[in-house]
């Protein structure tokens, strides 16, 4: 594998564009735009403050900037340099910013989450949504951009809105079942959305597109419930990580549990268990300099290598400080591959931030704080 | 008289000595006057010496002094001392009477405590029983309580697990509402401190946004005002979405059905197949086959008419009936697979000669035979492997390896060589012959031409002379008869080539002429073969040859003009 040379960034705002031809970085204020191939600066665009979060537009034309501390979004067109778009949220604040699916629309989040501004910029005009609610995912945008879910609380209940994104015109609105609404995920269909509550209460409401409730899932109650949602990419199974370190699956036909996996301190029943066993930096004999050691160990040095486990396997557990807050225990992170046939999940609290199944099913990166591991799949092997 | 005497005696004595031991004395008098008749015929007046020194020794030997001694020859008896031995007799008589007397006081005394005590050890003997099946209910009662105990027990802990489970997930539910209550705290605050800002703030700073020029829409379209019917028409988008995925999956779920069934139905045939397969051998073991005969009978309308009904299934009552059928004869199928189970766990425990161990039977003797079978097998191929081992591993030399080598193709390769020979030698007749031939054929052609203007020529003659003249018609024929030998060499190449390939039949398009006003021509010519063969000629055996086939070809021509008929091809077989 072959890596290029370090570049900097602030904040972890470094992402590609959507067609794949720019890598957009930020550095403090400015924007570096470059190009992915050659890693030449294409654009260099210099922002009003240090930059909170930047995102792409979805036809990669356009690059979101938003400053929460000043209150303030610029856009930067890559295909005119010279325009220039500044939103400027006043005093009512900025909490979160992102671009509509559609790449033409800005919706702003401003602080204590009282309302959402969407900003048009083809017309400049304005619309407000009122109270929003604050929880782990509480928008959501169906894969073909055409409709928006909202998470809304009056009157200590919970209501959800769905708008359709062309107009912002609201299609329906209606209150849900759940104590604490955590969050909401449309399925890649578009005509189930999945509502789940606090980790309160273990409850999974699905919604189908006019707003009838489908169907209700609840595995277990008083101990804590749901902790991460993903659906499968043909929106035929949700999969459900729970804390008590289980992941459930349902069906979209019957919505009723057709597997679940388990978690187990001790690992029996699978194919391969990978253990990492070594990691040495290549810092090998006395003459090395300390020049060289500076500019030699960085990174990608360390080695590591993987023996085959022979089953059962103990895998190293830290309990958790029960008496903490969402403690670091149950499933957190769910990767469906894109063909349906795997499920990545990280149970506990390793170290690990993300899961992702590249495009031709064969591999997965697993990214963790410091280091990063490709995992390959063979046929009839598995990865835990 | 001693007899009432000794009465009389026993009598006075019981009178003389009171009345005390009356009672005693009566019943030993009783006793003695039993005694004393047995004893009344003791002493005679003859034998009164022999009485006297009878008693003497009884006397003695009782320990008393002796009554009488036989110093004196008086037959006096001394009576002081019969009398005191009387008294001794009597002290001694009292005194066992008196120990009898005790001894059956004793003896009563005995009875009764034996009595008393038997009474006891029945009573303790029933007591005991009582304490002993008291004994085993309590034990048994003990028992009971302590399973009772030890569920509890359970129970117990398990309340206690449960209790603490509750008590971790109150506890890590408040400390989450904890953590919620500080964070909506802190919120709090800090809009109450944005508040107080905003409050005190004159300046408010108002929301704008600052765009260079408007940029069109992503789709290219205009934007559309707000209305009632945009409004419909979104309803109407996100309905038409809804129900092309509700349709998707409808399609689906058909064409899973569909499959489905496909499958029943096909599980259904094999099982019906196989039942009723094994129904001549199930028959006749038991009557209650006869039932199953009539539904598999049943059934195997339900077959026919399923494969028809492969639209009608749409139908619930159909589609029951389906799942039924297959139900029913799933059961069968089960019971009959657990029935010849059952035969052949009999058949392995018990050796018996009924009609279930036939399908073992069949079964050793099947097994046996492919056994034997496998048996041959190995050994041929054990065979043959020695064979290649000796073929590869024979250690000869090489000029016997390469003679052994090719041994047994040498006959056929001697005969291979004898026919390549001959077919070499034939090649070369043939070659010859072609050559023989095509010169001859240059030559015929030559002749052909020569002939042909000759013909011209005689045919003009012959129009021209037309009257029959017996001479000039020699002259004609004689100046044709080198012509008509010229043409029938000529053909006889080609005959011959003909022959070779057409033997059978004949063939008459050798030589096509067949015009009426040749017939003449023919019939004269007819003669010629055979003196053309007495002359000697030229060429010799060459036009002898085509000579011999000249005439085989006109007979051939004759015949063919007649009648058809095999003989010519035969005759110029055997000709050739």
């Amino acid at each position: 594998m072959n890596f290029s040379e370090v570049f900097k960034q602030s904040n972890q705002l470094c992402k590609v564009s959507p067609d794949g031809k720019y890598l957009a970085t930020c550095v403090q204020y400015r924007l570096v735009v470059r190009d992915v191939s050659t890693l030449q600066i294409m654009h260099l665009y210099t922002c009003l403050d240090q930059i909170s979060h930047m995102e792409w537009s979805s036809d990669s034309l356009f690059i979101l900037c938003a400053m929460y501390k000043r209150g303030l979004v610029q856009v930067w067109s890559l295909e005119q340099p010279d325009w220039h778009c500044k939103i400027d949220e006043g005093s009512i604040g900025l909490v979160s910013s992102r671009w509509s699916p559609d790449g033409r629309h800005i919706l702003n989040t401003t602080e204590f989450h009282l309302r959402i501004t969407v900003w048009s910029l083809c017309t400049k005009a304005v619309s407000y949504i009122k109270y929003p609610k604050a929880c782990q995912k509480g928008i959501d945008f169906s894969r073909d951009g055409s409709y928006m879910a909202l998470a809304e609380r009056r009157d200590c209940k919970d209501f959800v809105s769905i708008f359709v994104c062309d107009d912002w015109h609201l299609l329906r609105h209606f209150e849900t079942e759940t104590q604490d609404l955590a969050g909401l995920e449309w399925s890649p269909n578009g005509c189930v959305l999945a509502v789940w509550d606090s980790c309160l209460e273990y409850k999974v409401l699905l919604y189908s597109l006019d707003g009838r409730l489908l169907s209700t899932y609840s595995a277990y109650e008083w101990s804590l419930g749901v902790k991460s949602v993903s659906w499968s990419p043909s929106s035929q199974f949700l999969a459900i990580g729970s804390y008590d370190e289980k992941v459930r699956i349902i069906n979209h036909i019957t919505w009723k549990k057709i597997a679940q996996f388990e978690h187990p301190a001790t690992v029996e029943s699978t194919k391969t268990v990978y253990k990492e066993v070594e990691r040495r930096p290549a810092v090998g004999t006395d003459e090395m300099s300390l020049h060289n050691i500076t500019t030699g160990s960085t990174l990608f040095n360390t080695q590591s290598k993987y023996e085959i486990c022979s089953l059962p396997v103990q895998i190293p557990v830290v309990k958790p400080d029960p008496d903490r807050a969402n403690p670091k225990i149950g499933v957190s992170v769910l990767a469906f591959s894109s063909d349906n046939h795997y499920l990545a999940t990280k149970n506990g609290g390793f170290q690990v931030h993300s899961l992702n199944w590249h495009c031709s099913d064969n591999s997965l990166i697993l990214l963790g704080k410091e280091q990063l591991c490709l995992c390959y799949m063979e046929t009839d092997e598995e990865d835990k | 008289m001693p007899e009432s005497s000794l009465v009389k005696d026993g009598r006075s004595s019981s009178v003389e000595y009171g009345a005390s031991p009356l009672r005693q004395f009566s019943q030993s008098s009783l006793l003695l006057h039993r005694n004393s008749y047995m004893l009344g015929t003791f002493c005679t007046e003859h034998n009164v010496q022999q009485c006297l020194s009878h008693i003497n020794q009884e006397i003695s030997s009782l320990g008393l002094p002796p009554v009488w001694t036989e110093s004196g020859n008086s037959s006096e008896l001394n009576i002081v001392a019969v009398l005191n031995c009387m008294y001794d007799l009597i002290q001694l008589h009292r005194r066992g009477l008196r120990t009898l007397e005790s001894m059956e006081v004793e003896q009563l005394k005995s009875s009764s405590n034996i009595d008393h005590l038997q009474l006891t050890i029945t009573r303790l003997k029933e007591q005991l029983e009582l304490s002993k099946r008291e004994n085993t209910g309590l034990l048994e009662r003990e028992r009971q309580l302590q399973l009772k105990a030890k569920s509890l027990q359970s129970c117990l802990k398990n309340e206690k697990e449960e209790v603490q489970k509750l008590q971790n997930i109150i506890a890590s539910r408040a400390s989450q509402y904890n953590h919620e209550m500080k964070r909506k705290e802190r919120e709090f605050n800090k809009l109450k401190e944005r508040l107080n800002q905003l409050l005190v703030d004159k300046k408010e700073k108002k929301q704008a946004i600052d765009v260079l020029n408007n940029i069109g829409r992503a789709d290219g379209k205009r934007s559309l005002w707000k209305t009632e019917k945009t409004e419909a028409k979104h309803e109407g988008e996100m309905y038409k979405t809804l129900l092309s995925d509700y349709d998707a999956r409808q399609r689906e779920l058909v064409l899973e059905n569909a499959e489905l069934r496909k499958v029943l139905q096909q599980m259904k045939k094999d099982m019906v197949s196989i039942l009723s397969s094994r129904k001549p051998a199930v028959k006749s073991d038991k009557p209650e086959h006869s039932g199953v005969q009539a539904r598999s009978e049943e059934e195997e309308e339900e077959v026919f008419d399923s494969s028809k009904e492969s639209v009608e299934l749409y139908c619930v009552h159909a589609r029951e009936k389906l799942t039924n059928s297959i139900r029913l004869q799933w059961r069968r199928l089960k019971s009959h697979v657990e029935r010849l189970d059952s035969q052949a766990s009999l058949v392995q425990m018990v050796e018996s000669k009924d009609t279930d161990a036939v399908p073992q039977e069949t079964q050793e003797e099947e097994m046996d035979r492919l056994k034997l079978e496998i048996q041959q097998c190995k050994d041929f191929i054990q065979t043959q492997q020695q064979l290649l081992q000796q073929q590869l591993s024979s250690p000869c030399d090489e000029e016997t390896a390469s003679l052994l080598s090719n041994c047994y193709m040498l006959q056929e390769k001697e005969r291979l060589g004898e026919e390549w020979k001959t077919l070499e030698e034939q090649r070369k007749i043939f070659e010859r012959e072609r050559k023989n031939f095509t010169e001859a054929a240059i030559r015929l052609s030559h002749e052909r031409k020569a002939f042909e203007e000759d013909r011209a020529t005689w045919l003009k003659h012959q129009f021209l002379n037309l009257s029959p003249f017996a001479d000039s018609k020699k002259t004609p024929l004689l100046k044709s008869k080198s012509a008509f030998l010229i043409s029938a060499e000529t053909e006889a190449p080609e005959k011959l080539i003909k022959c070779h390939s057409d033997t059978a039949s004949p063939t008459p398009r050798c030589v096509p002429l067949a015009s009426a006003s040749t017939a003449d021509l023919y019939r004269t010519l007819c003669l010629i073969p055979e003196n053309s063969s007495v002359q000697p000629k030229t060429n010799g055996e060459h036009v002898e040859e085509s000579s011999m086939f000249c005439g085989d070809v006109f007979v051939q021509h004759q015949q063919w003009e007649h009648s058809e008929d095999h003989t010519p091809s035969q005759e110029k077989n055997s000709s050739i």
